[in-house]
């Protein structure tokens, strides 16, 4: 199979370039895309990727596989790889620091902004805060996210304006805390995003949904925030 | 040394997992200057891999629930190796530690009553009178860690935690008199080395399973502060225990939660029969891990394993209905379909016994301070080092952890190391700093690293590692074997020392990182050898062919590794809590 690998190394490159391997698919086994770059590193110890749990429930190694955006070690090669080809690159939209590793500091920053922590002005009870299981039902398809940036970086508003439009992780992750029924901050949470650009660059094309590796889907989310705007305006 | 740039605070937590935040929370907020190192960004940490859930007599599935019941069954789990002192404060101050997670923001599953849903786990009863099965285990699902692990994030950017994210801790920096001044830490974005001193300095960097070949463990799981304190000197404790999960997915090793069994699934064998029955009467498939894990090895190597080459067993779950499924194990659901191939829906999951968690490490008291023995066999507290989680050794697990304790030690024991820690700060801490030499020691490692210009292939190294614990020191182990296992162990230790880095830049050079991760691997691999080469006796989950029963009379203690003289010594299990009467040792049944 031939790899073209997107490579970076800030002290030897003057510019990223597209580097081309042909590597050795053990028979019989459906491998992970992170199970190549594994060979790929065994080959070229300088080959560089972030990677930790390997069973997609850390959101270390979101890449761009063959045009799309998803986690390497859930990507089975018989879902991705076209005409015995795969091109792997960084997340697009991020600046990159080598190779396949992102600066990730502003999808980091547009999470923080949301507040992403429960917030409640009561003090706490001896036991727990007390939640209906249709309340804590709210938070499904939310509490998911594992910040992987997936969606974010396949999101062209974000593109554009990254320091200003949250993103669908970050939207995703300001909906969790408003749907949550133990946080009191809703009103704080959305005169927050009440502007033009936090909420409202997002144009519904799904490209969050279609990436997301956990099956989420931020544009409802994202919808669920704009009626919530919306009511509150009214 | 002049070179080195000097960063300052008064606590360092090295490890951005459950324990290591949790520490790390407490000292923020109580004012200490604080920075957590970690090597991956905090919600990357294996913590976020825990499934089942956290073990917590908290009173919501049974009002009558009671912590003794729950320090029973830990105490009985640990096959009587574990401290009663801290299994006891353990379980006697979780609830709080639990409540505060559901402050925090933590989206535990839930009851009709509102409260936190609990289900069963393995090795839980109502006291040592009655055997019925508990149900003890708070869950959000069967994402539990995840839930846990970024609800302490969130919690940590509320406080205003300081965090080092991807910076890589290398060695501790001991000063003159032997105590621990900080630690030698790389900047992986930039590759800057710097001097992180401290006056308390947190081994929070959990386990190490990356030490054998299949392993539900992270990627990064190679043991980093186990392997900087046993390089610095200092003991390990029981480090023969390893558990091995009864359910790790056959081929690809990942987890699937003991939650499983606990919602009612079960294992079979080739002929299709719940075998668990004949090993466990009473609990059956909600035995000890080690009972389970040991029960599935006999099967196989009886002949009743499955598949082509019979070399596992399958986990029944279809019984319970897709509703149950998507409900309950939604993420299981998941995993199964990516790495089984098969939708535990229609069929049954092929599981094999996997590594799965370290029951030993750095000897800590219940504050977390480390411990060494003086030249009598004393206890002695070693200056400004802690551990918390599963780096450490408290021990509340001894020779066998049970399902759900490892997400309560980490919070219990993160803040009880930050209380601690605050405490020795009020009093007062003055470490004498550090000198060149001293620096220079810490440094050498990476220096060597730096300066080669040929040796050996990290990646082949690595492989014959892992390969030898898995052969050598696995769920059955035998003097002989592990004998032979030593001696190539040995032969390893030499080849490491000669790994080559090929590639010696310096941004984000994760060669470099995995080869100061190599050193690690191997110290805890060797100290796993040796310790259970010597431990002559079958404890839990420690399991001889030639010592098969358990040998209260000479070890009924704790093993203490000790690396310089490769040495292993014993020390006293403690058997005094501190409002209950002591669970006395009895013959562990199922």
């Amino acid at each position: 199979m031939l790899v073209s690998i997107y490579r970076y190394n800030p002290e030897k490159d003057q510019t990223p370039y597209m580097q081309d391997i042909n590597i050795d698919i053990p028979e019989g086994k459906d491998l992970m895309v992170l199970d190549v770059l594994h060979l790929l590193k065994e080959q070229d110890p300088s080959v560089t990727y972030r990677r930790s749990c390997r069973e997609g429930v850390c959101g270390s190694d979101g890449l761009n596989m063959n045009g799309k955006n998803g986690l390497a070690c859930i990507t089975p090669l018989s879902e991705v790889v076209k005409r015995n080809k795969l091109v792997i690159r960084p997340l697009p939209g991020l600046p990159v620091i080598r190779d396949l590793v992102v600066d990730m500091s502003m999808f980091y920053k547009q999470y923080e902004k949301i507040k992403p922590f429960l917030i409640n002005d009561t003090p706490p009870p001896a036991i727990e805060r007390l939640q209906s299981p249709e309340d804590r039902e709210k938070l499904d398809g939310l509490y998911e996210c594992i910040l992987c940036a997936c969606c974010s970086t396949a999101c062209p508003s974000f593109w554009w304006n990254p320091d200003k439009f949250v993103g669908p992780s970050g939207l995703l992750q300001a909906y969790r805390f408003l749907a949550d029924s133990r946080d009191t901050a809703t009103n704080e949470r959305l005169a927050e995003l009440d502007d033009p650009f936090s909420v409202f660059r997002c144009r519904g094309i799904m490209n969050c949904v279609s990436v997301c590796p956990k099956g989420l889907n931020p544009t409802k989310a994202i919808g669920h925030i704009r009626s919530m705007l919306m009511q509150r305006s009214t | 040394m002049s070179t080195l740039r000097t960063l300052n605070y008064d606590a360092i937590v090295i490890g951005g997992g459950g324990a290591g935040m949790r520490a790390a929370l407490q000292l923020t907020e109580s004012g200490v200057k604080t920075a957590c190192i970690t090597k991956v960004f905090p919600t990357r940490s294996h913590t976020v891999s825990a499934q089942g859930g956290i073990t917590c007599a908290i009173a919501s599935a049974d009002p009558n629930d009671d912590w003794r019941w729950h320090m029973y069954d830990t105490v009985k789990g640990s096959d009587y190796i574990g401290d009663q002192d801290a299994i006891e404060y353990m379980c006697s101050v979780g609830p709080q530690a639990v409540f505060e997670l559901d402050h925090m923001g933590l989206p535990f599953s839930r009851t009709e009553e509102g409260r936190i849903y609990q289900r069963p786990f393995g090795g839980q009863s109502k006291g040592p009178d009655n055997p019925t099965q508990a149900a003890r285990t708070c869950a959000a699902a069967d994402r539990t860690g995840h839930a846990l692990l970024h609800a302490l994030y969130q919690g940590n950017l509320k406080g205003g935690t300081t965090f080092l994210n991807e910076w890589y801790a290398v060695d501790l920096v001991k000063n003159q008199k032997g105590a621990v001044v900080g630690v030698i830490a790389i900047c992986i974005e930039t590759g800057e080395t710097v001097y992180v001193k401290a006056k308390a300095t947190v081994m929070a960097t959990g386990g190490a399973g990356r030490i054998y070949q299949s392993t539900t463990n992270a990627l990064i799981n190679t043991g980093d502060g186990m392997g900087m304190a046993l390089r610095a000197g200092f003991p390990g404790q029981d480090m023969e225990m390893w558990q091995f999960h009864p359910t790790g997915i056959y081929g690809a090793g990942t987890l699937v939660t003991e939650g499983c069994r606990g919602e009612g699934g079960y294992l079979i064998n080739s002929e299709g029969e719940r075998f668990m029955e004949r090993y466990a009467p009473n609990a059956k498939d909600l035995a000890g891990r080690d009972v389970v894990a040991r029960s599935m090895v006999l099967e196989i190597l009886e002949g009743r394993g499955c598949g082509p080459n019979k070399d596992h067993v399958l986990l029944k779950l279809d019984h319970l209905g897709e509703e149950t499924l998507n409900l309950r194990l939604p993420g299981i659901c998941e995993l199964s379909k990516t790495f089984a191939h098969v939708d535990p829906v229609k069929a049954p999951i092929p599981v094999v016994p996997t590594c799965h968690y370290m029951m030993g490490g750095i000897p800590t008291t219940i504050g977390g301070e480390a411990i060494t023995q003086d030249a009598n066999g004393q206890d002695q507290v070693v200056d400004g080092l802690y551990a918390c989680g599963e780096a450490a050794c408290v021990s509340v697990h001894g020779a066998n952890r049970l399902g759900g304790n490892s997400l309560l030690d980490l919070v219990v024991f993160g803040r009880a190391a930050g209380l601690q820690i605050e405490k020795a700060l009020q009093e007062g801490v003055s470490h004498d700093d550090a000198s060149e030499s001293d620096i220079e020691v810490a440094l050498s490692r990476l220096d060597r690293l730096n300066s080669s210009t040929s040796g050996e292939s990290m990646a082949e190294v690595k492989a014959e590692l892992q390969k030898t614990m898995q052969l050598y020191f696995g769920v059955f182990r035998e003097g002989e074997s592990m004998q032979k296992g030593l001696k190539l162990l040995d032969e390893l230790g030499e080849r490491i020392k000669n790994v080559h880095l090929e590639d010696k830049s310096q941004a984000f050079n994760t060669a470099r990182i995995e080869a100061l991760e190599l050193d690690n691997l191997f110290e805890v691999a060797y100290a796993t050898a040796v310790s259970a080469e010597e431990r002559k006796e079958s404890r839990g989950a420690h399991a001889r062919n030639d010592f098969t029963e358990r040998d209260d009379d000479n070890w009924l203690k704790h093993s203490m590794y000790f690396p310089t003289e490769k040495r292993v010594g014993k020390r006293d299990v403690n058997f005094s809590p501190k409002t209950v009467e002591a669970f006395p040792p009895k013959v562990r049944s199922y």
